[in-house]
């Protein structure tokens, strides 16, 4: 029987299957951030343990750091919340104290852990790839088996090379057909969480396939796989093509020459079989699916820029329903209105899941010679690295942002999980290009719709909700 | 970690489907480097009326009182029953050490996200999944009953009802292994220390550019 790309992936990192269901996994790389990162050194130093391989590891701070050119100019120092600072700091200290690789705050590589990685070559096809980060399904799309793990696990991945894991399940979702102009990677995500819920992919390895996602640009899988967790799985796949091997050829931590050719014959091989087998198969129609918009406080919560706020009487169950009356209530939104209706205050542009190139392009491309409109109160655009961002300049991103009045701001993870400055206030409704709509996520009391860039473009412009097709169509 | 064998406890609402792990510990508590004193900011946002801080004296701050957890028949609970997909999201350990801080040892669901069911079991914290039917019940006697408590007997697998009627419920042998002893499972992968070495010679013979120096 074939295999799938996920039981090769297993099976290539398998140190040792036990008779209890678990099995010890080697762990080829670990992304490192100061979040989820203190308290596993602070074990590791309890436990007089050291790190098992230093060069498995690689550490760049992004949850905490500020965004306001100003303040990252005076480096750490900038950063005025106290308790932030320490954190930070603290992230500085342990990789100096354990000689782990970390990219400074400052430095021009630095970023969103998942943009960093994949940017920088430091996550290859093939690998085994953890993080204290639920995003590292993002590293999937390279065709490689990335998972985030917890504190303990981040601590057992330093000091062992491994981690205790029982094997997934293999769910394909195969997307065919042709996108529609304007609908993206974001768009293909929200639809498939709308779709099997944000439990759907428990337990599972989710491999994305298809003749859309193979049309997908690498930006665009990894927003996908990002997305993974979103429906319940913690691992998300895309099988290594042509695209695949030209992106990663071109990063600097790529393999060279002799192992270069080494590497290419081995991830070649990094597909599913033809006739493997999966313990569940979705298939969407690309050419169905429209440019989609969150309404409520899960991400499955979703539909259609054309469609409603669902009613009541729409729910099967009571559960159902309680959950739709407390959404509804905890976002302000009347049951049964037009998505159209819905006019956010703030946009935000960013986060591991769309901060890449490609996505402050789209923005971009709808921004170009007008205005947000005068209900937005605040529009920030935060590219996820500062290659991303120097990228952008060089094409006159940013003076398309700025001169339509938004905000162009220095790369971190920054509104999506509003752990910095950058959050919302009570009440506020934001577009948002970020990957959780939940209660309290983008600050306390705020309101989130996810959306594609060129969906938070759209909604600049327009004041509300709109069919990102319409605007570039009409101009407006 | 605290072994986990048996526990007698009164039981407390969550009563919602898909509580994230950004629900049960907001985002400005990650900024600690600590593993401890998350337990007064569980359900920050459910349990107070204002926005809390890290690392301010949570006493004096507007109580919710119509969020159940802070009734006074609960206080004092140690087990939770929740409803399915219980700690979806973000992978934060500090959603099972918010749990414990805040006494509870044991929580019961239809069902749970993955990573947030193994950060318990490497927390001294017993996830039990049961069938959707049979949680609905327990929802309906904690409800009628003030007081309503359970014993859970992790070595039987058995939730012993007040009646005297049990429950059988399911762990995997590991993480049951690891809760019953307190085990360190650090320390359980560094006695195959030799195998993973073995494995890693292989490995690098293999993909020897995954065992390449990252310079920065």
């Amino acid at each position: 029987m074939g295999k799938t790309l996920y039981d090769k992936l297993w099976e290539s990192h398998l140190v040792e299957a036990r008779d209890d269901g678990t099995a010890l996994i080697y762990i080829d790389r670990q992304l490192l951030h100061e979040v989820t990162s203190p308290q596993a050194f602070e074990g590791l130093r309890l436990a007089g343990r050291q790190p098992w391989r230093i060069s498995a590891n690689i550490a760049v701070p992004d949850h905490n750091v500020s965004t306001k050119a100003n303040e990252r100019a005076q480096g750490l120092a900038g950063v005025k919340d106290q308790v932030s600072r320490i954190q930070l700091q603290t992230l500085d200290d342990n990789c100096a104290e354990y000689q782990i690789p970390e990219i400074p705050l400052n430095d021009v590589r630095q970023g969103i852990v998942h943009v960093m990685g994949p940017e920088q070559g430091a996550t290859l096809p093939g690998m085994t790839i953890v993080c204290g980060d639920s995003h590292t399904s993002t590293h999937g799309a390279m065709g490689a088996l990335a998972h985030g793990i917890g504190t303990s696990e981040v601590e057992h991945a330093l000091a062992t090379g491994c981690l205790i894991q029982r094997k997934m399940k293999n769910f394909r979702v195969n997307v065919e057909g042709e996108l529609s102009v304007g609908v993206t990677g974001k768009d293909i995500a929200l639809a498939i969480v709308g779709e099997i819920g944000t439990a759907g992919g428990t337990g599972c390895a989710i491999e994305f396939a298809g003749s859309a996602i193979r049309g997908l640009t690498m930006e665009g899988r990894m927003t996908l796989c990002n997305m993974a967790i979103e429906a319940g799985a913690r691992a998300g796949l895309v099988a290594v093509d042509e695209r695949t091997l030209q992106y990663v050829a071109q990063t600097p931590f790529a393999p060279r020459e002799a192992q270069w050719e080494q590497a290419e014959t081995y991830w070649r091989t990094l597909h599913s079989d033809d006739d493997a087998v999966f313990d569940r198969e979705v298939v969407l129609d690309a050419a169905l699916i429209q440019p989609q918009v969150t309404w409520g406080t899960s991400p499955e919560m979703v539909t259609a820029v054309s469609g409603r706020v669902p009613r009541l009487e729409d729910m099967a169950t009571d559960t159902a329903r309680q959950g739709l009356e407390r959404a509804l209530s905890y976002m302000g939104l009347e049951p049964g209105m037009s998505i159209t209706d819905i006019r956010p205050d703030v946009i935000f542009i960013g986060s591991c899941t769309n901060s890449r190139i490609e996505d402050m392009r789209a923005a971009a491309a709808v921004l170009k010679g007008k205005q947000v409109a005068k209900n937005i109160t605040q529009a920030l655009v935060v590219p996820g690295s500062g290659l991303v961002k120097k990228q952008a300049e060089a094409e006159g991103l940013d003076q398309i942002f700025k001169d339509a009045g938004m905000e162009w701001r220095e790369p971190g993870c920054s509104m999506c999980l509003a752990m910095n400055a950058d959050k919302l206030e009570p009440g506020q409704r934001c577009a948002s290009t970020s990957n959780r709509n939940f209660e309290g996520r983008q600050g306390f009391g705020g309101r989130t719709h996810l959306v594609s860039p060129a969906m938070a473009a759209a909604a600049a412009v327009a004041g509300h909700f709109t069919d990102v097709r319409d605007v570039m169509e009409n101009g407006l | 970690m605290n072994a986990f064998q048996r526990l007698e406890g009164l039981v407390a609402p969550m009563d919602r489907a898909n509580v994230d792990t950004d629900l049960i510990i907001p985002k400005q508590f990650l900024k600690s480097i600590r593993r401890t004193g998350f337990g007064p900011n569980l359900f920050d946002e459910l349990r107070y009326l204002d926005e809390g801080q890290p690392d301010s004296d949570c006493s004096g701050r507007p109580l919710n009182t119509e969020f159940p957890l802070n009734f006074p028949r609960y206080q004092g609970a140690s087990i939770l029953l929740a409803r399915e997909n219980f700690g979806c999201g973000s992978s934060r350990e500090h959603a099972p050490w918010a749990l414990d801080g805040a006494g509870f040892r044991a929580i019961i669901a239809p069902s749970f996200a993955d990573i947030f069911r193994s950060n318990c079991f490497k927390n001294g914290l017993l996830p039990i999944a049961l069938e959707a039917k049979r949680v609905e019940q327990l929802f309906t006697q904690m409800y009628e009953t003030e007081g309503f408590t359970l014993v859970i007997d992790l070595e039987q697998q058995v939730i012993e009802m007040p009646d005297g009627e049990t429950i059988a419920f399911e762990t995997e042998d590991f993480g049951r292994n690891c809760l019953l002893n307190g085990l360190d499972d650090i320390g359980i992968t560094l006695q195959n220390e030799a195998v993973i070495r073995d494995f890693e010679r292989q490995h690098q013979a293999r993909f020897p550019w995954v065992f390449e120096t990252l310079e920065v």
